[in-house]
């Protein structure tokens, strides 16, 4: 409603045409923006169309509108392969809460000493912690393989998991650090002065002010164990402890090039989570990405 | 005799000093390093320690079966003198990044300078933008991506309305590699949020003091607005770089993990895949990671060492 304010004053000729000029300047720029928009998300919109249609009408319509509506491919989706989808979702759905379990106490423990806890070293070991941040995943790969396969965590989740308890994601560290840094150091001090420890200063004082971060980083966590293809891919060969990004490529592979219906619907499922957490927590994450320049 | 016991004494003396120093750096360090442990043996033991033996393995035959055998430099000679896949694999990754990077940032900057405007409904259309970026991670985008651009796909059923007969793009090695990069520019909302941050972050003032003096609008972009935004724009290409140089998941389904058309999608983390976890030559998909490791390292070392050059910090 501010932009009411300036025809109070005297319309002058001159303003008179630059209120013009930056109207037509913004019916132009909306729509950019709506065709863009469409653009954008019409691909993802089509795909969700095409789930529910008919099987013949999937490669003969651009329309959106499906002529009718079924959940059929949903039915022989979900039970397209040898082990049903329910597995899969099951499987990523403990792996994706165990990592952000892990992820939220492993990185705001180290989070609290870089950030708050004195001692020697800690610029090294903190400047340790951001090279990690550049390093390309591939060059710890092959040895990560090689221990986890002597330890005989092929085929179980514990590869997937376990590194999450060691805070392996230094972006969260990263993110922590920053906030932490920004929450008063009186607070710590007077506990000090009353003879709080380390610990219940971590767990008493910096954890209960630090929901915010915490969120952020429990919510990227849980979408990037979601999406995550690659770990899961070397990790897991018995179809029983597939994620759904596993049987989604499996589902390609196999049944997936005569029953695109059942594909897509599959395909939609999975990006459900995924949705959820944007429409619920989209300023937390735009958020989170503004300040830390978070890669996705 | 009292030479002796006095030695005796210093040296005992010397012990409490000694223990008393080891208690103070205890009780000075003990909690800061008790808070850290987590995070350190795991970055000792999955981040140094797998660099170190990675390093190590690049020089032996290592095939996961039998125990590595030392073979000198043979992996990197065979390298540059005798893969043409790794060739192939170094121009796919490079072509990617040197096309979607430039172009993923400048739909990004384009579109933030645009919603900056105190455009109404910038939350809504932030997050429209911002959806597929969370999204194309996932197995299931790059599913949808095989099938817009496969010959009967998408993208052909638009172009038929206008009477063009459009090609299978991702079974054409001239296309599919674009496929990838339309693909990566899609995703450009996260760039562009950081971007909008920046933006917010120039002082309005500047702009107040330049447009009395009469500056153009043109003129404030390139004389305030780009170069103040100099820093973000360099954050962001470092961190979309990298990335392009890690991509994975699209490239492998849409090639369904083999990397073809003729090589053309095979980039080069899928070929490094297909030789540790296809082949099992890890000692040569280790050479492989350490190549990667000194790409993005040398990439890095360059950008930081020519920022000084082209990026603004306040003075």
């Amino acid at each position: 409603m501010t932009s009411e304010a300036p025809r109070l004053t005297v319309v002058t000729g001159s303003d008179a045409s630059t209120a013009w000029r930056k109207r037509t300047f913004s019916v132009i720029s909306h729509a950019l923006l709506i065709a863009a928009s469409i653009l954008m998300l019409y691909p993802l919109l089509w795909l969700l169309s095409a789930s529910f249609r008919p099987e013949n009408e999937i490669f003969n319509a651009t329309s959106l509108w499906p002529s009718s509506w079924s959940l059929d491919a949903y039915f022989r989706g979900w039970n397209g392969l040898r082990v049903s989808f329910s597995v899969f979702f099951l499987n990523s759905f403990v792996i994706a809460i165990l990592c952000v379990v892990g992820n939220l106490l492993a990185c705001s423990l180290a989070a609290f000493a870089f950030a708050r806890v004195p001692f020697r070293g800690r610029k090294f070991w903190f400047a340790m912690m951001l090279m990690t941040l550049m390093l390309p995943g591939q060059v710890t790969l092959i040895p990560q393989y090689v221990l986890f396969r002597s330890l005989g965590w092929i085929d179980t989740i514990l590869p997937l998991v376990a590194p999450k308890f060691l805070a392996v994601d230094g972006f969260f560290i990263f993110l922590m650090v920053q906030f932490f840094r920004g929450i008063p150091r009186e607070l710590d001090e007077a506990a000090m002065m009353d003879g709080c420890s380390w610990w219940r200063i971590y767990w008493k004082i910096m954890l209960p002010l630090s929901v915010p971060v915490l969120a952020t980083a429990a919510v990227f966590t849980f979408i990037w164990t979601w999406d995550d293809f690659f770990a899961p891919l070397i990790y897991l060969n018995e179809m029983k402890q597939y994620t759904v990004m596993l049987g989604l490529r499996t589902f390609t592979d196999s049944t997936g090039e005569s029953d695109f219906g059942g594909l897509f619907a599959m395909s939609v499922l999975s990006l459900v989570p995924i949705f959820v957490f944007f429409l619920l927590f989209q300023r937390l994450l735009i958020e989170g990405i503004a300040t830390t320049g978070m890669k996705r | 005799m009292t030479a002796r016991s006095m030695s005796t004494s210093t040296v005992s003396s010397q012990r409490a000093v000694n223990n008393a120093w080891w208690s103070r750096a205890w009780t000075n360090n003990a909690p800061g390093y008790l808070f850290l442990l987590p995070w350190l043996i795991g970055f000792l033991g999955l981040t140094i320690g797998p660099i170190i033996s990675s390093f190590y393995l690049s020089f032996t035959n290592f095939d996961l079966l039998t125990p590595p055998r030392w073979i000198g430099a043979d992996n990197y000679i065979r390298m540059f003198t005798n893969d043409p896949k790794f060739v192939a694999s170094i121009r796919v990754t490079l072509f990617f990044v040197v096309f979607s990077v430039p172009l993923k940032l400048a739909f990004a900057l384009g579109v933030a300078l645009l919603l900056n405007r105190g455009m109404r409904g910038l939350p809504l259309y932030r997050a429209l933008f911002y959806l597929p970026s969370l999204l194309g991670a996932s197995v299931a985008i790059a599913i949808l991506w095989r099938q817009l651009f496969a010959g009967d796909g998408l993208v052909n059923q638009v172009l038929a309305n206008f009477g063009i007969e459009g090609p299978s793009w991702i079974s054409n090695p001239r296309y599919s590699l674009w496929t990838l990069i339309i693909l990566s520019i899609w995703q450009f909302g996260s760039p562009m949020i950081i971007f909008l941050a920046g933006l917010r972050q120039i002082p309005q003032d500047m702009y107040e003091a330049a447009s009395l003096d009469g500056a153009s609008k043109s003129r404030m972009f390139w004389k305030i607005t780009l170069p103040l935004l100099t820093p973000v724009v360099f954050f962001n290409a470092i961190i979309q770089t990298i990335e392009a140089f890690k991509s994975f998941t699209p490239a492998f389904i849409i090639s369904g993990g083999t990397g073809n058309p003729i090589n053309s999608t095979l980039f080069y983390t899928l070929y490094l895949f297909q030789e540790a976890f296809g082949y099992f030559r890890m000692g040569y998909a280790s050479a492989l990671a350490w190549f990667l490791l000194l790409l993005v390292a040398a990439f890095t070392a360059f950008s930081f060492l020519t920022s000084k050059y082209w990026v603004h910090y306040d003075e």
